[in-house]
């Protein structure tokens, strides 16, 4: 009569069958992981980002806002028109500019840029932000995304290839902070005076 | 015996598979459930079999790839014979499917079948629903148009706000850094054979359940479920009061069938195919990017929850709902079936309805987002421009050159993000006026940057207009006051 604690021949090969297959498992589960997270792993290094150029300087005139397109610097052979992307680029004056992903803080859609009211417009949920990118109205709780910039050899060259979404680390990073030293402090200075005094000001002037 | 009966006995020698389905075939099921109301699950399943037919036709034809998919969807569209109305079958019976399964789980839900022993038929009806969607909503990615593509970038942007894990899901969701050839490819992998093959093993799982536990009974007022009996009572109710599935109420199921697949091509026929609208190239930006039906809702939601409470409400309202629809069977298993007496059970599903019919009519015609057209498009009404003077007109022109119109309507024409500035002078006096439009605030932006003086004096003459006949425009009373003392002193000023 067989013995509770004892075990048949069948019955552990049964078992080493079953830890056979789970370590063959577990081995071809390694590349299989990293196969699934490779486009994780391959950005931690920053391997997307790169600088591209988006134009000379004399193509953006100063004190305007220009919709410029560039090629996302990491393609593969089926992407088609997707690698091509959209920004607006804000000449503030002599080579310090603002360059705002087209992407809507609030939830990505195209933003629209209105040089009349000085106003970039959401299509999608009515977001709105003033010409320095900073938020004006509507549901986005922050400004519009900035790409870092330099400007070489007379180009102006942005930091991109990465969809910018409000959690990610190139929107928190570089985002509405001042990306390039210190010129763009000025802006960032700028933006919180633009609101507040300003109007104020204004409000004095016509009001006298 | 005949040769079809031959040829059917040599294949059940070896198959042995007649006794099982002739006992799933006359499986005896309640009297009273041979009823119209019973006739959803079967209607989600019919529909499910021709999304799979269209869908298999349609990959006969489909590029899944960013750079051919919208030219190949033009082709099925265009070129190919037919290719439209099976793209227009597949379309609508993805909306039908969605409005059937939703039905069905009110119809499950208000008849108490949830309750002991189908929590497990329930739970993996959720599952069902939360598939169909991700049907949904993947194949509307397939469509790879303009939508699509920002469609993709509002999934992106919601899943970015997860904390810590957010970057990590919108790269595994993109298949890379941004919405490119690697994203269509995923979501083609999706939508063609991941989700489809756990649909069919969890609708294999559910239908297995539905013939094992037997059909819910229709529920009488006063029939309390209780575990230790329930099982017993079901059992002396089929057979006492029971009749094989078979012809008995199998006919109401094939009718019904047959009439959602001919309202499908009815309206595949009708209304034509969905899209595919603009070539999806991110460098058009002139778009006004939308979900399709079942998602307006959602799109809704986004645009009129306070921005404070957005990123919570997205990430927390899901697993909440989710968590909810799992736990329902073990918060209520037992206890009243009827919806006659569970009355908030039946304002629940009123109130939900109620809740996304609104968003979802809200969506349609997006009253939160600017016309962007509207300041260059939109006539300036003649009666706010006849009898004005000229600085009143210049400040209409202001008013439209501006943009003020694309948040603002006059005549019904315009934006209807902000209030409608028709009657404005009666709400606001002139000083009010200039702060509005000066500093914004209350979801304004502020204007002092992009109005000169002069522009603001004139915009704000043409807003004192804007009041009905017989109402005069707001002022202020302590200002008339001032005023009036200025001219005293003035006047009594010695010269």
């Amino acid at each position: 009569m067989p013995n509770e604690n004892t075990i048949s021949r069948r019955g552990l090969f049964m078992k080493l069958g079953i830890l056979f297959n789970g370590l063959v498992a577990a081995a071809i589960a390694v590349p299989i992981v990293r196969f699934l997270l490779s486009s994780v792993t391959r950005g931690r290094a920053g391997a997307y980002l790169s600088w591209v150029p988006l134009g000379h300087v004399s193509e953006f005139p100063e004190g305007e806002t220009r919709l410029a397109a560039f090629r996302n610097p990491y393609v593969t052979p089926t992407d088609g028109k997707t690698v091509e992307t959209a920004c607006w680029v804000r000449r503030v004056a002599g080579e310090q500019f603002q360059v705002f992903a087209i992407n809507c803080a609030h939830l990505g859609c195209p933003v629209r840029w209105f040089p009349q009211s000085g106003l970039f417009m959401c299509p999608c949920h009515g977001g709105a932000y003033y010409r320095d990118g900073s938020r004006a109205s509507g549901p986005p709780e922050r400004g519009l995304f900035e790409y870092p910039y330099k400007v070489q050899d007379g180009m102006v060259t942005i930091q991109a290839g990465e969809l910018p979404t409000p959690g990610s680390p190139t929107a928190s990073v570089f985002g509405n902070k001042a990306p390039c030293g210190a010129r763009n402090e000025l802006v960032s200075i700028e933006s919180k005076l633009s609101a507040s005094s300003e109007t104020n000001s204004w409000l004095r002037k016509t009001k006298t | 015996m005949s040769l079809i009966g031959q040829i059917g006995q040599w294949f059940d020698q070896r198959l042995q598979l007649a006794a099982p389905i002739r006992d799933v075939a006359e499986h005896p099921v309640p009297r009273n459930t041979a009823s119209w109301f019973y006739v959803f699950g079967s209607a989600a399943l019919t529909v499910f079999i021709l999304q799979l037919v269209t869908g298999i036709l349609l990959a006969l034809v489909y590029v899944p790839s960013a750079s051919e998919a919208w030219s190949s969807l033009q082709a099925l569209n265009h070129d190919v014979t037919l290719g439209w109305f099976i793209r227009a079958m597949h379309g609508w019976g993805s909306n039908f499917m969605v409005a059937i399964v939703l039905i069905h789980m009110v119809q499950v839900f208000l008849f108490g079948a949830y309750k002991f022993p189908r929590e497990l038929t329930w739970i993996i009806g959720v599952f069902l629903l939360l598939m169909t969607l991700g049907m949904a909503f993947s194949g509307q990615v397939l469509r790879f148009d303009q939508d699509a593509y920002w469609g993709l970038g509002i999934g992106a942007s919601i899943a970015s706000r997860v904390p810590i894990a957010g970057p990590i899901i919108v790269k595994l969701m993109l298949g890379g850094p941004i919405i490119a050839g690697a994203t269509l490819s995923r979501f083609f992998a999706l939508h063609v054979f991941v989700i489809p093959g756990m649909l069919i093993g969890f609708v294999a799982l559910h239908l297995l359940m539905v013939i094992k536990l037997g059909i819910n009974e229709w529920p009488m007022p006063g029939r309390i479920v209780k575990r230790a009996t329930y099982e017993n009572e079901y059992h002396e109710l089929t057979r006492k009061d029971g009749a094989p599935f078979v012809p008995y109420a199998v006919w109401k199921d094939l009718f019904f069938a047959a009439f959602i697949l001919s309202a499908v091509a009815a309206c595949a026929l009708y209304f034509g195919p969905f899209g595919p609208t603009g070539r999806p190239d991110p460098t058009v930006i002139q778009t006004a990017p939308k979900p399709d039906y079942f998602f307006l809702w959602l799109y809704g939601l986004l645009s009129y929850l306070p921005p404070a409470m957005e990123t919570p409400a997205l990430l927390i309202g899901p697993v909440v709902a989710i968590a909810f629809l799992v736990l329902l069977p073990f918060l209520s298993g037992e206890g009243e079936k009827s919806w006659r007496r569970r009355p908030i059970a039946v304002l629940t599903v009123l109130l939900i309805a109620i809740v996304l019919g609104t968003l979802t009519h809200l969506a349609g015609y997006t009253p939160w987002s600017p016309h962007m057209n509207a300041w260059s498009g939109d006539p300036v009404p003649e009666q706010f421009l006849h009898g004005r003077t000229a600085l009143e007109r210049q400040g209409a022109l202001v008013f439209q050159v501006k943009q003020c119109r694309n948040c603002h309507s006059l005549g019904d024409l315009g934006g209807q993000r902000g209030p409608a500035l028709d009657s404005v002078a009666v709400r606001l006096t002139q000083d009010q006026l200039i702060r509005q439009v000066i500093q914004g605030g209350g979801n304004m932006p502020a204007y002092g940057r992009n109005l000169s003086p002069a522009e603001t004096t004139a915009l704000v003459a043409f807003l004192e207009t804007l009041h009905p006949g017989g109402q005069a425009p707001a002022r202020d009373a302590a200002r008339d006051l001032a005023l009036s003392e200025d001219k005293v002193q003035q006047q009594g000023a010695p010269r």
